[in-house]
């Protein structure tokens, strides 16, 4: 595999100059998601609007590239999303990092720019990395545990 | 030796007569293997015997009366006397010791065997110390730290100064007259590090404490010898060293053997079983219970062969020369921390590192698709990752079939790797 594939530029914006990684104001939903074993951490929080949408999603903590990454995309993502939307999302993310879902059109279209991830399908270690953001969120989203979540 | 590799010296390991003999590495180039700590690549001689027991010999060891098996029976019990003088275990008439060498698994089912049986025997309780240090792998770890929860006593680390060395007043300190078992690693996995068994097993043996020694990572690289080590038992793993996996190797004073009770039950380790009781087999078969891997021990005495029509100091000397000029191309680099000791002659085979900024799998992963395999994470040794200040390192390490050409690819792949990060590429 070609190094530029998955650490390409965009890949190392979202990494270098995080657009959503923050403390979120007014949050109504956060959920902690750990990857024990790599030391990833990541708080995520959102904002429900009135009209049941997502207004705006952040994340705090730390990890590897591909989980900040993959964080920073999915909250770009997920504004305007409802609950049910954003939990389509998180499956659709899994099966294309799970090398179940291969249809790049509908990928793309879908996934924006987190469709770039779809490389991590072909390393099998690096899938929890990039999966942490969404499982958390559909955790999140499905029940409003205090427990955190951990893709290990 | 010099810290720093001399012209000539480099010269050697720019040369590589042994690629040839591993097919893997033979048949792909460009593929740069520094993860030898983890498994060793097997040499043709090893794939070979495998191969030939299963055409020539095959059968079930030990239960047979007809002549393959019996065939089978001694390739066991060759590769046991071979293994025997390959680790010094000779007796007093300098024969090796071949049933004090029990097969299993691998370098952790032996020292789960002993973390088993010897609480028995040295009628282990509350208020004793089992000592091990803080450098173990969780094979040499989570054991004791079962038996200790199971019999009330006490886990007592070994933990080494700034420098990486557990010294002798630490020794003398943690090893006290409440110890029973002493149970370290000869070399560290993370920092490559050689601990002095000699003196933590004179140590223990002057409390009245048995010593365990885990060779998981000092077997493959360096002459070991128990009677020099003094260590009442020694655990390692063949496919550390080139052999197959699946063989793994405890070796024991017999007379500790003699006394502890079986690990497994079942066929092959009885004399006689009758509906009520069992009668055991004498060691090494009391150990070994169920059909033994007969064709890995063969292809494990042949790997011993490998490495002795090498010369294990040959191999000592090489390893010593390709560890130092790998710490010495990470030191050049400002944006590389080593985990371990800075004198380049310390590490064994193993060199742990940090690249400033970077999570050890995202270094891992782009230095893989430049072909270069690396291990990242906690190397099973979290608990000294935690002592050291460290969630997860890089880590290198080389065998002799490395080159320096494969150094220098490592050295140019984690300049890539910090290039994608600092946007220079």
């Amino acid at each position: 595999m070609e190094v530029a594939s998955l650490y390409n530029a965009q890949f190392m914006d979202h990494v270098s100059h995080p657009d959503y990684k923050y403390e979120l104001e007014g949050a109504t939903h956060e959920h902690d998601g750990v990857n024990p074993s790599c030391g990833d951490e990541l708080h995520l929080a959102i904002r429900l609007g009135t009209d049941g949408r997502i207004e705006e999603a952040a994340y705090t903590g730390h990890g590897c590239a591909v989980s900040m990454a993959s964080a920073d995309m999915m909250s770009d993502l997920m504004v305007g999303k409802t609950p049910e939307e954003a939990l389509a999302l998180c499956d659709l993310f899994k099966g294309m990092i799970t090398g179940d879902e291969k249809d790049e059109d509908k990928l793309e279209e879908e996934l924006d720019e987190a469709a770039m991830l779809k490389d991590v399908s072909h390393m099998p270690a690096r899938v929890k990395c990039a999966q942490l953001a969404w499982r958390t969120l559909a955790e999140m989203l499905k029940n409003n545990t205090a427990e955190a979540t951990t893709t290990e | 030796m010099a810290a720093t590799p001399t012209p000539s010296q480099l010269g050697q390991i720019e040369q590589n007569p042994y690629k040839a003999d591993f097919p893997l590495l033979a048949n792909n180039p460009e593929l740069v293997f520094l993860d030898s700590a983890a498994t060793a690549q097997r040499p043709a001689a090893v794939l070979d015997a495998q191969r030939s027991f299963y055409e020539t010999m095959n059968a079930n060891p030990l239960r047979g009366l007809y002549r393959l098996s019996v065939e089978a029976t001694q390739a066991i019990d060759a590769a046991r006397a071979h293994i025997a003088s390959f680790i010094g275990a000779t007796d007093d008439a300098d024969k090796p010791q071949k049933n004090a060498i029990v097969f299993t698994r691998n370098a952790s089912e032996a020292l789960n065997l002993l973390a088993r049986t010897l609480p028995q025997v040295v009628e282990l309780g509350p208020g004793d110390d089992v000592v091990i240090s803080i450098m173990e792998h969780h094979s040499n770890l989570i054991p004791w730290q079962q038996v200790c929860a199971a019999t009330g006593a006490n886990l007592v680390y070994l933990r080494p100064d700034e420098d990486f060395c557990i010294t002798n007043a630490e020794i003398e300190a943690k090893i006290g007259p409440h110890a029973k078992i002493v149970s370290v690693t000869h070399v560290s996995n993370v920092l490559g590090v050689a601990n002095d068994v000699a003196a933590i097993a004179a140590r223990a043996h002057e409390v009245g404490a048995l010593c365990i020694a885990d060779g998981a990572q000092s077997v493959p690289h360096v002459s070991v010898n128990v009677r020099e080590l003094g260590c009442d038992f020694l655990a390692f793993s063949a496919h550390k060293m080139g052999g197959p996996l699946g063989i793994g190797v405890l070796w024991g004073k017999p007379e500790l053997l003699d006394a502890m009770p079986p690990f497994l039950t079942g066929g092959e380790m009885i004399d006689s079983v009758t509906e009520t009781d069992a009668v055991w087999s004498p060691v090494p078969q009391k150990f070994e219970a169920g059909t033994q891997d007969a064709a890995g021990s063969y292809a494990t005495d042949a790997c011993l062969s490998y490495l002795q029509q090498l010369g294990m100091d040959k191999i000592e000397e090489r390893e010593r020369l390709l560890a130092a000029y790998l710490c010495e191309r990470l030191q050049e680099k400002d944006y590389i921390t080593i985990v371990g000791p800075s004198q380049p002659e310390r590490h064994i085979g193993a060199v742990s590192f940090d690249v400033a900024g970077v999570h050890p799998h995202d270094v891992a992963s782009i230095l893989d698709m430049q072909g270069i395999c690396i291990r990242a994470g906690h190397h099973c040794a979290q608990p000294l990752l935690s002592y050291l200040g460290w969630h997860s390192t890089c880590r290198a390490s080389v065998a002799f079939y490395n080159d320096k050409s494969d150094i220098d690819r490592l050295a140019d792949g984690l300049d890539q790797v910090w290039g994608i990060f600092n946007g220079s590429r």
